[in-house]
């Protein structure tokens, strides 16, 4: 005999509406400053930061490839620190100081020493993982000035990439690393 | 003076871009786009009795729903049948909204549009479909039983049954002083690109036209397809690949059921409507690839040269089979790699199952052919106790057998004749890379350390750059741009610079004035894809020729007002001059400014084009007899056959003699794949092609329980490969150039996927001692394994 079933766990008597749901659709109006400017929004209280920072606010270098956590495709810098922002709301962001891939370098001239390495270094192909990437190794090398091949390997291990097997990207660290020293190099020559 | 590009190792011209946040993704798109969400079966194979949309249609937000009975005309038939093929004898396809039936997990049932996707998403979990279950078909082997059958009409669940024979297998097999028989095993797995699909239509109703935006490798394709089925004209469709977040195959399929249903629902509603992908979807509803279980007999001599090779495969394409047969067709000719089979005979039935349907996955069939191959030489050499590398260069075609005709039909319905390759050479190179001759001792010493080590090689060849053409467009500014466009698509290959290159080659001008466009049907209307690794074969030739019949208008000009002949002139830094008189001379801009005689003038440097500024001939009209106004010109590409890139792999593995972790300690390639536009480009092509044959030899598969759920569909249960997982890959090129075209080129794109999981296998079996004939291989698997032999040999 064949099973006849039904597929929504939701049933069709009952107003489908729970609390839950007009909690997750209640409007709040935030404020999150984003590559160093206070940017406002009226969002639901379940908008994802990462679609707040695409969608609300149009920053589109933010990429979502999961929506769970894995990939970190939406890696963006909260206060500094690498986090992903498919797994954040918008309004835990409220006060929060965000910096996404634009606020690195947001024209070709303006690149940091991360994207300027990436760009030397072949470290991308279909660019989609990229700002996960870069904005992941913008904040480690903030205090880590010569990282080891292994420990570079070790960083990027958190993000997946499926293009370049992660050869060129592990290059590009290193890269980036060295331009960056030779930029304080050159800033505290120029001072002396 | 201007410096050969093609060789070169440029800088991406894409990069800065993409760097910077400015790349353009499909959800970058259509911010105020309605979106869709879909309902999808939750079981394998059921009937659907009824579907309620009540208590969704209430939903705040909600602008439509749909069923499939609310498809008018050819938007309600079945998706077409891609690739038809005379041994497809029982094709199916689905239709963009299920009819009656659904036959995997995933396939679409019903289509919300509402204001966003949280609002569209709501509404799905507000939907009641009923169904009533059918017996799901799971696995090969339940296919060939075909005790229950996914479709009622196609008996024995085969959709095509192939056969080819070149020589008398029979007889060559029954003379053989040695035979042996395999049976192989290798799973599925799936190109898993970081974006998603995703398709975005504009309709307007003013003009009556659509522009469509799909994350495509066939824009071409998605609008014949979206033209047919919306019964537009073709000139009023439009379609688009923004930039794709990587597509490796899954996106040569085409028309997805969304990229009929969203087109149609942006006319149907007058308003644009957009759907992205997500993962769960990408996992359940966008295509697999790989399962096939094998059978491989042959037949060889005392020296382990190969007289009769049979093989016959079991092929699961899935659901429907809408790209038509051609991964099992490309596994049983591609097969064969470098090596003389002495006769062959190869067998194919292509099942149906209730799982997401296969398509091409980088390699598309080629690394199960290699596979096949490969177990083989290994299981020759490890019989006769003859070193493997030995077998298999006494098979290899030599280098003055070239072209070789194997005698079969390849997947461009063409013959199956290699135009030139020198695999003693790739050989020889490999063996030095790898440190083929010394590993003996390595062995010895790791094994006084207590660790457990193994040597693996695989060899392949590729058919690349298959028909049936490419265009290529070129248009000079009259201020010295040049305007490039082709009409395959980019999905990160790098074809913004690699095309540019060629084309400043053959103009004469520096490539940061060379702009490329591709995958945009405003620009190029006539094109195929991006499939096959044949972007920088088809459309490099294709951009070549194009540049040749712009140069060679360019130079006219210039001679006529030079007065001199063509033959005198040269173009550099996009200067024209006559040679050895660099006083006089004209630059690109300027002649695209005299090709096109003007009544009105735009700009100062126009005005020298109107007709009162006394620069032409008052004898002569504007625009010649046979001429045209605009420095630009196109021409086409088009093969008389694919062109044989190769390569070959060697791995050395680790296994620890306790748990059975498998680590690779070094992954080196050789690769010929013909002249290199951009070695920069193409090593970090074969860098991905490892890292994803990696991840097919040890993590990745799809796990179907017996019900057909896909048990790991995230990216938290499918084992894709981080940095932890991928070797360093060491690299060395030879460049044998093709014969068949003018740059000499092969293709590149696919070339390091192909044998990395018949590498691995070797490395392990010669780590281990016994045979490993199922892949992907996890280390519980190899426990097992080792347990099972332990037992046999106690015994
Ligand atoms: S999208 Fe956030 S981790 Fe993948
Ligand atoms: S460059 Fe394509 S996913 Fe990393």
């Amino acid at each position: 005999m064949p099973d006849t079933t039904t597929s929504s766990p939701i049933s069709t008597t009952t107003s489908a509406v729970t609390a839950a749901d007009l909690l997750a659709d209640e409007m709040h109006d935030v404020t999150v400053t984003v590559n160093g400017v206070a940017r406002s929004a009226r969002v639901p209280a379940r908008r994802l930061l990462s679609d707040f920072l695409r969608h609300d606010l149009r920053l589109t270098g933010t990429h979502v490839g999961c929506e769970h956590g894995v990939c970190g495709a939406c890696t963006v810098l909260v206060d500094g620190s690498p986090t992903r922002a498919c797994l954040m709301f918008a309004v835990q962001a409220q006060r929060h100081e965000i910096t996404t891939v634009e606020g690195l370098g947001s024209t070709p001239e303006t690149m940091n020493h991360v994207q300027r390495a990436f760009a030397e270094c072949h470290g991308l192909q279909c660019g989609f993982c990229t700002p996960g990437f870069v904005t992941t190794i913008t904040a480690y090398l903030e205090d880590h000035d010569d990282p080891t091949e292994d420990e570079a390997r070790e960083l990027i291990s958190g993000n997946l990439c499926r293009c370049t097997g992660y050869q060129n990207i592990i290059k590009s660290v290193l890269r980036a690393a060295e331009i960056k020293r030779e930029e304080i190099t050159r800033d505290e020559g120029g001072r002396a | 003076m201007t410096t050969r590009q093609f060789g070169a190792p440029v800088q991406r011209r894409e990069d800065p871009r993409l760097l910077t946040g400015g790349g353009r993704y499909l959800d970058d798109l259509g911010h105020t786009a309605y979106e869709a969400a879909f309902v999808r079966s939750p079981y394998a194979h059921a009937r659907i009795l009824e579907i309620d949309t009540d208590a969704a249609v209430d939903v705040d937000g909600v602008i439509a729903i749909y069923t499939h009975e609310d498809l008018p005309g050819a938007v309600g038939e079945p998706l077409p049948v891609l690739i038809p093929h005379p041994a497809l004898t029982a094709a199916r396809t689905g239709y963009p909204l299920a009819k009656g039936e659904v036959n995997h997990v995933g396939e679409a049932v019903v289509m919300v549009v509402a204001t966003n996707r949280y609002v569209a998403e709501d509404a799905v979990d507000r939907i009641v479909v009923r169904y009533e279950q059918l017996p799901p078909v799971v696995g090969i082997e339940n296919a060939r039983e075909a005790a229950h059958l996914v479709h009622e009409d196609a008996p024995g669940n085969v959709s095509a049954h192939l056969v080819q024979e070149v020589g008398d297998v029979t007889s060559a097999m029954a003379g053989a002083p040695h035979t042996l028989t395999l049976e192989l095993d290798i799973e599925r797995s799936a190109c898993m690109p970081m974006e998603g699909k995703g398709v975005y239509a504009r309709w307007n109703s003013d003009d009556e036209s659509l522009r469509v935006y799909s994350s495509t490798q066939t824009s071409t394709g998605v609008r014949a397809c979206v033209a047919a089925k919306l019964d537009l004209p073709l000139a009023k469709v439009e379609c688009i690949a923004p930039d794709v977040g990587g597509g490796f195959g899954v996106k040569i399929m085409h028309p997805w059921p969304e990229e009929v249903l969203v087109p149609w629902a942006s006319r149907n509603l007058d308003h644009d409507v957009k759907w992205t992908e997500d993962r769960r979807e990408h996992f359940i509803s966008s295509a697999h690839e790989r399962g096939q279980l094998q059978e491989v007999t042959v037949g060889f001599d005392d020296e382990g040269r190969m007289l009769a090779l049979d093989v016959r495969f079991w092929h699961d394409n899935g659901a429907y089979t809408p790209y038509g047969i051609i991964v099992p067709i490309i596994t049983a000719t591609q097969l064969l790699g470098p090596y003389k089979p002495g006769s062959y005979r190869v067998e194919f039935f292509s099942l149906y199952t209730n799982t997401v349907l296969v398509t091409p996955y980088r390699g598309a069939g080629r690394p199960q052919g290699c596979f096949a191959m490969e177990r083989t030489m290994d299981a020759i050499a490890a019989h006769l106790g003859i070193d493997r590398a030995e077998v298999r260069s006494r098979n290899f075609i030599q280098p003055d057998e070239m072209p070789y005709d194997h005698g079969l039909m390849f997947q461009d319905g063409r013959p199956l004749k290699y135009d030139s390759g020198d695999f003693p050479a790739s050989l020889a190179k490999l063996k030095e890379l790898v440190g083929w001759d010394d590993f003996a001792d390595y062995r010895a010493q790791a094994e006084a350390e207590g660790r457990k080590v193994g040597l693996g090689i695989g060899c392949y060849v590729e058919g690349t750059g298959v028909g049936p053409y490419e265009g290529g467009h070129i248009q000079i500014e009259t201020n010295g741009r040049v305007n490039v466009a082709t009409g395959l698509t980019t999905q990160g290959q790098g074809h913004q610079t690699s095309l540019a290159q060629i084309v400043a080659d053959e103009l004469g001008v520096p490539i940061e004035n060379v702009h490329v466009t591709t995958g945009d049907t405003r620009r190029m209307a006539y094109a195929v894809g991006t499939f096959a690794s044949r972007a920088a074969v088809m459309s490099g030739n294709a951009v070549a020729l194009a540049a040749k019949v712009v140069r060679a208008k360019a130079l006219r000009i210039a001679a006529d007002a030079l007065e001199v002949s063509p033959e005198d002139l040269e173009i550099e830094d996009g200067v024209i001059s006559v040679k050895g008189a660099p006083g006089s001379s004209i630059d690109l801009g300027t002649i695209a400014v005299m090709s096109n005689p003007l009544r009105y003038a735009f700009d100062e440097a126009a005005k020298k084009a109107t007709q009162f500024a006394g620069t032409f001939d008052v004898e002569k009209p504007p625009i010649g007899d046979d001429d045209e106004p605009g420095l630009e010109g196109q021409d086409f590409y088009s093969p008389t056959q694919a062109t044989f890139a190769n390569g070959m792999h060697a791995a050395i593995v680790e296994t620890d003699p306790v748990t059975a972790e498998i680590r690779i300690l070094r992954y080196c390639v050789v690769h010929d794949c013909g002249n290199m536009i951009n070695p920069l480009i193409v090593e970090g092509q074969v860098h991905g092609g490892v890292a994803q044959g990696v991840g097919g030899a040890l993590y990745e598969r799809m796990v179907y329980d017996e019900s057909g759920q896909l048990l790991n569909a995230s990216f938290m249960d499918f084992l894709m490969p981080y940095a932890s997982e991928v070797p360093f890959i060491e690299t060395d090129h030879l460049e044998t150039p093709s014969p068949l075209n003018p740059l000499g080129i092969k293709g590149a794109g696919e070339a390091g996927t192909i044998p990395v999981t018949a590498v691995i296998a070797s490395a392990i079996e010669d780590a281990e001692g016994f045979p490993i004939t199922s892949m992907p291989i996890s280390p519980p698997e190899l426990w097992a394994l080792r347990r099972a032999h332990a037992r046999k040999d106690a015994s």
